[in-house]
């Protein structure tokens, strides 16, 4: 793989950028594979990378039905924080968080990790306190945050309105180091890394079944024929319940819409995330100048992609009243992506009911910031058939031992 | 240059000037102009930059298209940036400044980036800016997010204000162009509820500007008479500047109306969103004309040729005085005539197609026009603005025939009809090679709640691009959805257009199509994010295949205008690299809005205090004027404290509780949720609902139970009062009223349906004050109506009776553990019984307090609060309430679930008293830690603080909290770990800080 | 933004109304069931591309529960019905197997 670096960019300009190669192969699938991961999204493909780069398993064949990172990877407001309460939570985001700081270099990819700080506001007495036991836990879990007052919020976030006569600031939750990334690019720049390890990222190919002998998993069919293989990792999000089928394994899942849109561009306003719970709207602004906004979740089963309208309109709402200035931008598109919930909204990272397949799911509405600390973690589970520590509290099982990881007791939300 | 015609220009009003602002400049335009027009009436060619390479730009389109022109309008609470030109009607005193460059306009420092270009192709960033690590977010960032953007941000707050609006029709025809008036006037006919829509102040579309004939009458004449034809049904409505912005699921339509954008000084709502639900849309929406790729097509001055034609005939403006039209169809001749006519020079109409064109061909050779076959433009020369075009083969690479000095180059590649609606609720496209388009595939339309299409769509938008075509269709489209909607359609004829022949369009992608790579770099597909046919082919050469892909890599579609313009020519350029059918790549997803909409209209009025419906209590407003200091309680607004003059709120805190203690307080308990249990099975039922037993309270009697969800975890708690036989009344925490209610409904419903039991929300029926304190006796005593002796009234009983005249029901309950009496009066009473209790209270110190006083109290006497000791995964054996989980019963809600590994798991982290051993207040929220570090590398713990006071009454910190083996550990000292790093040690103690035999409520 | 016909009071209710309550036909288990019956009821939840019965409540309405027949996939409506049945009435699966000829969902088809 030729490397890129401003260098590779003069000399590529000079040729007309007639030398650059392709960023991934475009593989016929091979008969046989050590490990297949199924799903092109950041978390699979970080999974296949990190297979190889931690553990040199490098046969690997990742599977995608349309095109990679074209699912949630896609579709996501480019959060990163790792200010969770529970321990688990906070281990594995951090995780990711920690490893985002790096990614670029580590990728030779620019994905434009952006640590510009992420601050979730306290409107209600009962969000400060919430919010303080979160600073609290996350000392303790190595995760650097603090709660800050009023007027520090509006030093670091001048378009907001902390008077407002409805819920006044009171106060944030503030992550310094978290921040934002560029989606797409971490999807394309793990895809580049896997492929130039020799991995087989194959598009528009769809699995239609998965070949199981004796209780053990053998190879999946897919739209491009038979492929076998020894282990088996599922990593599709929202369609988890649907692949989980195929396997004949039912999860405590469900899939529903989650919408988000932006505004046309403007010229910098917001250097830092901001998350009101409260009112339920989050807000960024991305390095095109558009501002990023999270919408709501249906609360009915669905997987078409499409949401419906009143959960923007009280996304907006909240933040027109948390920032006033935005009521003269304009929404220049929303969108919808399909997330899977369980039932404690936390994920599932763990073995199945089958032998060599293991499950990655239930990333909910807070997938993207966890990609890189995902993938490691699923990667060691598959590597070595059982759990690490950062995985091994996110079994599909904890809900019969009552064991949950409850992350919205704190009133933090999983965006 | 572009300047106003002596003639012509039919929207335009001349008797009526008006004064507008561009920079700084005073300039002069008509009443009927848009800022675009009036602009270039005025020469003003330059009117932006676009977004990466600060190039210039000028106007390209005439509507809603236009990626290039966009402004910061107005000052102030009216400022908005991004404006299009291009749709902003001009009005007097208009103030517009153009954006992104710095200096000036005409002057931009970042034009620099048009030099290095070459070094900044599709996705440069991806592969820079990575060295050294911090310098992303502390150079390269900055420096990129400073020159992307476009508008300014908005400083000052919204001084307009918007609105909702609901409405509900059989169908809703979006377009008002001569199908939409046809299709319209059919579905009218029939007697069907019919909204027609138009985004511009104009009816008719391009047919008036065009000439059409309809019915032997001009277009004009047509559309007039259509339009009254509407207007006089009774079962029609008819609105222009309403604009459909998103088709969703079920027949739900977004529709944007702009009221006051072009009447800024007038009252009432700037914008107005529309949520419609109707049986059936018709999309009339028209065809958007494709820019063609040649080199040095960004040039001020080159504009689609609809868009030329459309500033002579409605704005009579001229673009140029010698304009070039370059075209691979027959519509663009229409401009060079309409030129022609006007009086200006067209030196030449460049026709890709070796074929040329049909009868207009003819038409323009006999005015004189020079048409060159199978021609291209090699590029367009000019610094800033059009001087000239080079002439080329459209076969060749580029070898240059002629040069033409023109002012104005006028380009069609064809038409792309309006998909946008039919797209976004899952209407699919087919490819049409022959006029080299995707137009709504009729087979695979949205299909609505019944599983039957619900879109219809009619005319260009169709793909039918001929106006006799199109009215043939439009004319069965309307007749389509007024059946589907359940009108009845009577027999009838279309309206019949007359148009010239016109010879097949050619797709032609690229000018000349072997164009080198030095002309493709300079061939723009999307002109506000500078996205070039080289970009696109470089994507597709680094496998960024999937149109997606490409879009995301390269940004193309990406800009205000969401591809109108540039998606096609982008797509076809990356089939072609792909070496792939157009249909293949496909299209990426069309999403609402069709264009942007303000953010204030999707928010409508709810700002400020109209932002969430507030709830008050009966006595809100004395609270109001005696210095509450509120605080939100979902949507209720409770006193926090009453802060007197002079008195910081932690004052007042102290003050409440220290006179609560020793004399007369009164808390505003209005907002408790009080549920009414009725009914034979009542009983039954409740014993499901509480971890209690409460099917053998006895009348008269009150017992505070818990409530748990199925999954085992403490909900809700609260005291029942047993009313009568079958009669129980169910008090819930604040924040559950609602909640609690709904979980009794859903069970009662859904599982437990032949149960006979109803349940009603009285809440808001009654006012309830918590009268409280060792003079609470005194003060209803005082009162007086009835006995409110401890004989009369024992603690954990109930009265009704009447205080003062007021009818009231009396519960000696106490969450303070001092003597105290909750009173439920009417709401329609509560003032008046708040007042008598102020009055008589005051030769016994009364005084009120609010909510921080009532939690002091409670965690004073180790009272748990929902919220505080629960968090959604406390159950209430971690809270040591086993007392109040009936060991009799079979089942409760939650039961099961308790019984699971982790519940019953003795290492539970348990309830306790805390306090700290110099006596300060635990921090809220605190851990406990312990040695050592898990496997994760996360510190240790061993419990955690879930409520911290200063205790006035006692004068020090105290706190309750979880521990683990708590209980087991009375007198142990532990440490706490503030988030500063340093610990506070707290010893471990029994819950009960304050009269640990509750003497002082039982008196 | 769905439509259903609360089967009560006989309204096309518009999702606002609405509120969405999951899966419906859950068989309660209480105390005495096995782990995985718990487990079961309370988070295994059917989670079909396709045909799906669930529960919605008419909040903002008569405040009645009922069962509605959807596909997730096209948001198509096949019918609602009355919240106090165990299973989709006769014409409810017969609705839907003219538009899903070989449906199945649980222990119906």
């Amino acid at each position: 793989m030729k490397r890129y670096s401003v260098f590779a960019v003069a000399r590529e300009a000079l040729r007309y950028h007639s030398g650059w190669e392709r960023a991934w192969a475009s593989p016929e699938p091979k008969k046989k594979y050590d490990v297949i991961i199924i799903g092109a999204g950041g978390h699979g493909l970080a999974t296949a990378y990190y297979l190889g780069k931690n553990f040199g398993i490098t046969n690997v064949a990742i599977i995608e039905k349309g095109w990679l990172g074209g699912g949630n990877t896609g579709r996501n407001t480019t959060i990163i924080r790792s200010n969770y309460l529970q321990d688990p939570s906070a281990a594995i985001y951090e995780k990711a968080r920690s490893l985002y700081e790096t990614m670029s270099q580590d990728l030779n990819y620019n994905v434009m990790y952006s640590p510009r700080g992420v601050m979730m506001l306290a409107q209600t007495q009962h969000e400060i306190r919430g919010y303080q036991r979160t600073a609290h836990a996350n000392a303790l879990q190595g995760v650097k945050t603090e709660f800050i007052g009023p007027e520090r919020v509006k030093e670091l976030v001048p378009i907001i309105n902390i008077s407002g006569p409805r819920y006044p600031v009171l106060g944030a939750l503030w992550q310094d180091r978290a921040g934002t990334a560029r989606h797409d690019a971490v999807a394309w720049g793990y895809a580049r890394a896997c492929s130039d390890m020799g991995m087989d990222v194959i598009q528009k190919c769809e699995v239609t079944a998965i070949r199981r002998e004796g209780g053990k998993v053998v190879g999946v069919t897919t739209t491009r024929g038979d492929i076998d293989c020894n282990k088996l990792g599922v990593v599709v999000a929202g369609h988890t319940g649907v692949v989980a089928d195929m396997a004949g394994f039912r999860l405590p899942i469900e899939s529903v819409a989650l919408q988000a849109l932006v505004s046309e561009p403007i010229k910098p306003c917001m250097d830092v995330v901001v998350m009101a719970n409260t009112v339920h709207g989050y807000m960024s602004q991305s390095d095109k100048g558009e501002m990023v906004i999270g919408g709501g979740a249906d609360g009915y089963n669905n997987y078409t992609q499409r949401g419906s309208f009143h959960h923007i309109e009280e996304t907006v709402r909240a933040l027109v009243e948390t920032f006033p200035m935005i009521s003269r931008l304009k929404m220049l598109r929303q969108w919808g992506g399909i997330v899977d919930m369980t039932g404690d909204r936390s994920p599932i990272i763990s073995k199945t009911p089958v032998e060599n397949v293991f499950i990655n799911c239930g990333w909910g509405t807070g997938g993207f910031k966890a990609i890189p600390g995902s993938g490691w973690a699923m990667a060691e589970l598959i590597a070595k058939g059982e759990p690490g520590p950062l995985a091994e509290e996110f079994s599909m099982w904890r809900f019969r031992e009552g064991k949950f990881i409850d992350e919205s007791v704190a009133a933090g939300v999983a965006h | 240059m572009s300047t106003r015609l002596s003639s012509g220009g039919r929207l335009v009003n001349k008797d009526k000037p008006v004064e507008f602002q561009f920079n700084g400049k005073r300039l002069k335009g008509y009443e009927g102009d848009t800022l675009a027009s009036a602009l270039l009436a005025n020469d003003q060619m330059l009117v932006g930059r676009s977004f990466k390479y600060h190039r210039p730009r000028g106007i390209v389109a005439s509507g809603a298209e236009e990626p290039n022109a966009l402004v910061n309008l107005g000052q102030g609470g009216k400022f908005e940036p991004n404006q299009r030109v291009t749709t902003t009607e001009l009005f007097d005193g208009l103030y517009a400044t153009s954006q992104n460059h710095w200096p000036t306009l005409e002057f931009d420092i970042g034009a620099i980036n048009t030099y290095l270009a070459r070094f900044l192709p599709a996705g440069f960033y991806y592969k820079m800016f990575m060295f050294p690590r911090p310098f992303w977010k502390h150079v390269y960032e900055p420096f990129i997010r400073q020159s992307a953007g476009l508008g300014k941000a908005p400083k000052d707050r919204d001084a307009d204000t918007y609105e909702h609006f609901y409405a509900f029709y059989d169908v809703v025809v979006i377009g008002g162009g001569i199908a939409g008036l046809t299709a319209a006037l059919e579905a009218g006919k029939s007697g069907a509820r019919v909204l027609v829509m138009e985004q511009t102040a104009a009816w008719g579309g391009r047919a008036v500007v065009d000439g059409v004939e309809i019915d032997g009458q001009a277009a004009e004449e047509w559309v007039a008479a259509s339009v009254e034809a509407l207007q006089a049904m009774e079962n029609v409505e008819i609105r222009t500047r309403l604009m459909g912005a998103g088709v969703y699921d079920h027949g739900y339509l977004l529709a944007y109306e702009r009221l006051r954008d072009h009447l800024p000084e007038e009252k009432g709502p700037r914008h107005r969103l529309w949520r419609i639900r109707t049986k059936q849309i018709v999309t009339a929406t028209g065809a958007i004309e494709r820019p063609i790729s040649f080199a040095g097509n960004d040039l001020p001055g080159v504009m689609l040729a609809s868009a030329v034609r459309d500033y002579v005939v409605n704005w009579g403006v001229s673009i140029g005085d010698r304009t070039v039209v370059v075209t691979n169809n027959d519509d663009a001749y229409r401009t060079a005539i309409v030129l022609k006519e006007a009086g200006l020079d067209v030196p030449a109409i460049i026709d890709a197609r070796q074929g040329g064109a049909g009868a207009l061909m003819d038409e323009a050779r006999g005015l004189g026009i020079r048409v060159e076959t199978g021609k291209a433009i090699a590029k367009v020369k000019g610094k800033g603005r059009v001087t000239g075009v080079a002439i080329c083969a459209q076969a060749g690479q580029g070898g240059v025939l002629d040069e033409i000095a023109c002012d104005c180059v006028a380009m069609s590649g064809g038409w792309s009809p309006v998909v946008h609606l039919w797209s976004h609720c899952g209407g699919k496209l087919k490819w049409d090679d022959a006029q080299a388009m995707f137009r709504p595939d009729p087979a695979k339309a949205p299909k609505g709640a019944s599983g039957e299409a619900f879109v219809i769509t009619a005319g260009i938008a169709n793909g039918h691009l001929r106006s006799a075509d199109a009215l043939v269709d439009a004319f069965e489209a309307g007749r389509s959805a007024a059946k589907a909607a359940g009108g009845k359609v009577k027999a009838g004829k279309a309206p019949v257009a007359a148009d010239a022949d016109e010879a097949t369009l050619e797709a032609i992608w690229l000018m000349p199509q072997g164009a080198s790579i030095k002309l493709r770099m300079k061939a723009w597909l999307d002109f506000q994010n500078d996205v070039k046919v080289s970009d696109v082919q470089l994507a597709a050469r680094e496998g960024f295949e999937s149109v997606e892909h490409a879009k995301r890599y390269t940004t193309l579609g990406m800009a205000t205008d969401q591809g109108k313009l540039s998606n096609i020519n982008g797509l076809a350029i990356l089939s072609d690299a792909l070496d792939q059918p157009i249909p293949q790549t496909g299209t990426t997803t069309f999403r609402p809005p069709y264009t942007p909409i303000s953010m204030g209209a999707i928010a409508g009025e709810a700002r400020d205090e109209l932002f969430q419906p507030i709830r008050r209590t009966p006595m809100y407003q004395w609270h109001e004027a005696n210095g509450a200091d509120f605080e939100p309680v979902g949507h209720w607004r409770r006193p926090y404290a009453f802060v007197r003059s002079g008195e910081s709120v932690h004052d007042a805190v102290n003050r409440e509780v220290m006179n609560t203690r020793e004399k007369l307080g009164l808390l505003d308990a209005s907002t408790l949720g009080k549920l009414i249990v009725k009914g034979p099975d009542a009983g039954k039922f409740l014993d499901m609902m509480y971890t209690n037993m409460m099917s053998t309270l006895p009348v008269g009697k009150c017992r505070y139970g818990l409530m748990c969800n199925e999954n085992g975890f403490l909900s809700d708690d609260g005291v029942v009062a047993r009313i009568n036989e079958d009669t129980w009344l169910c008090h819930t925490t604040t924040g559950g009223a609602d909640r609690i209610h709904a979980w009794m409904e859903d069970w009662l419903q859904c599982e437990w349906w032949d149960w006979k039991v109803y349940v009603a929300n009285v809440t808001e029926q009654y006012a309830q004050v918590a009268v409280v304190g060792p003079n609470a006796r005194k003060v209803l005593e005082k009162i007086g109506g009835m006995d409110v002796s401890k004989e009369a009234i024992p603690f954990m009983q109930w009265a009704d009776g009447e205080l003062g005249g007021i009818k009231a029901r009396v519960y000696r309950i106490s969450f303070s553990g001092e003597l105290s009496y909750e009173i439920a009066v009417p709401a329609s009473q509560g003032r008046a019984f708040w007042d008598m209790l102020l009055e008589a209270g005051e030769e016994f110190g009364v005084m009120p307090y609010g909510t921080e006083c009532l939690h002091i109290m409670r965690a004073e006497k180790g009272f748990i609060m929902i919220g505080d000791e629960t968090d959604g995964t406390v159950i209430p054996q971690d809270l040591n309430l086993n007392w109040a989980i009936s060991k009799k019963k079979e089942d409760y809600l939650g039961k099961r679930a308790q019984e699971r590994s982790h519940m019953a798991d003795p290492n539970r982290w348990k309830l306790v008293g805390l306090e700290t051993l110099d006596g300060s207040v635990l921090p809220d929220g605190a851990y406990a830690v312990a040695p050592g570090l898990n496997s994760n590398g996360q510190r240790n713990t061993i419990g955690r603080v879930t409520s911290t006071y200063h205790s006035p009454t006692l004068n020090k910190g105290i706190a309750m909290g979880l521990v683990h083996n708590g209980p087991d550990r009375m007198g142990d000292v532990i440490e706490f770990r503030k988030v500063d790093g340093t610990t506070v040690k707290a010893r471990i103690v029994d819950q009960v800080f304050y009269d640990k035999d509750g003497e002082k409520q039982n008196v | 933004m769905l439509t259903l016909k609360c089967p009560y009071c006989g309204v096309h209710a518009d999702e606002t109304e609405l509120h969405p309550g999951s899966e419906a036909h859950l068989k309660r288990y209480g105390p005495g069931s096995s782990d995985d019956e718990f487990e079961g009821y309370l988070f295994m939840r059917e989670n079909p591309k396709g045909v799906h019965f669930e529960r919605w409540r008419h909040v903002y309405g008569c405040g009645k529960w009922f069962l509605a027949a959807r596909d997730t996939n096209t948001l198509e409506v096949f019918g609602t019905y009355s919240a106090q049945t165990t299973e989709p009435p006769q014409e409810i699966k017969e609705a839907i197997t003219a538009k899903r000829p070989g449906w199945s969902w649980r222990e119906f088809q």
